[in-house]
């Protein structure tokens, strides 16, 4: 038999029988979708939040360290009786 | 701004129940094939379908004119590829099914290239194999398929198809 002979054969044995599709195919798949994106939402959320309060902390630490000021000298000992 | 994603909502609603109302059948034939179950009892297929689907589902606003049923497909040969990884799968032989007597990897090639007619280099390049792998693996599955029982040789190769399935699950 040639290829194209038998792949039309394995096709036709494939295509035989049908499964019938449950009813509440539909239903499961909405609800399982829905929590799948609802976790991706709440998963973002979190996210987001990480950032921010990252961002926040920083500015916070920032502000109170104010590591761009140069520290004052101590190694040079302080001009007196001149 | 509550109001427009309200209508977002239930067109994407009705577009996603229009797909898989046309879709869900092939589909769920195709998964049929993989598992090798009967087709009036085939529960793997049924959940494997299920969470393709709901996959396609979540991701249906972000697919940027993909065809959802491509997606879908490769959703379900991925699934069901890791699912018959071996070592971890659960594959029951039963004999409802006339793919019964092939190995996952047989059956799941033969459906993509001739249940779906994905063209070879895709099937390839979706399950990660060469594409001369592909053509042997679907001449292999064809052969086995077409003479189960013809003589000693191919009964052997049939029984070894068993075993091996066996030894995956």
């Amino acid at each position: 038999m040639s290829l194209r002979g038998r792949e039309a054969a394995v096709r036709h044995l494939l295509e035989g029988a049908p499964p019938r599709v449950p009813p509440g195919l539909y239903g499961d798949v909405v609800r399982r979708g829905g929590r799948i994106l609802r976790r991706r939402t709440a998963a973002r959320r979190l996210l987001w939040l990480v950032l921010l309060t990252a961002a926040v902390a920083f500015v916070v630490w920032a502000s109170m360290a104010r590591p761009w000021v140069q520290p004052p000298s101590d190694t040079t000992p302080p001009l007196t009786g001149w | 701004m509550r109001g427009r994603q309200t209508s977002q909502g239930v067109r994407r609603a009705r577009e996603f129940e229009a797909f898989v109302a046309g879709a869900a059948g092939r589909l769920l034939h195709a998964a049929t094939l993989l598992t090798a179950e009967p087709p009036d009892d085939n529960p793997r297929a049924r959940r494997l379908l299920t969470l393709a689907l709901a996959h396609t589902y979540a991701s249906w606003d972000r697919l940027r004119g993909e065809d959802p049923y491509d997606r879908t497909r490769r959703e379900l040969a991925l699934r069901f590829a890791r699912g018959t990884w071996p070592g971890r799968g659960r594959s029951r032989a039963s004999s409802g099914s006339v793919l019964a007597a092939l190995t996952p990897q047989e059956r799941l090639v033969l459906v993509l290239r001739l249940f779906e007619g994905v063209a070879e280099e895709q099937t390839a390049a979706l399950l990660g194999l060469s594409a001369e792998r592909v053509r042997a693996i679907c001449a292999r599955a064809m052969t086995n398929l077409l003479r189960p029982a013809r003589g000693r040789a191919p009964a052997a190769l049939g029984t070894e198809a068993v075993e091996t399935e066996v030894t995956r699950s």
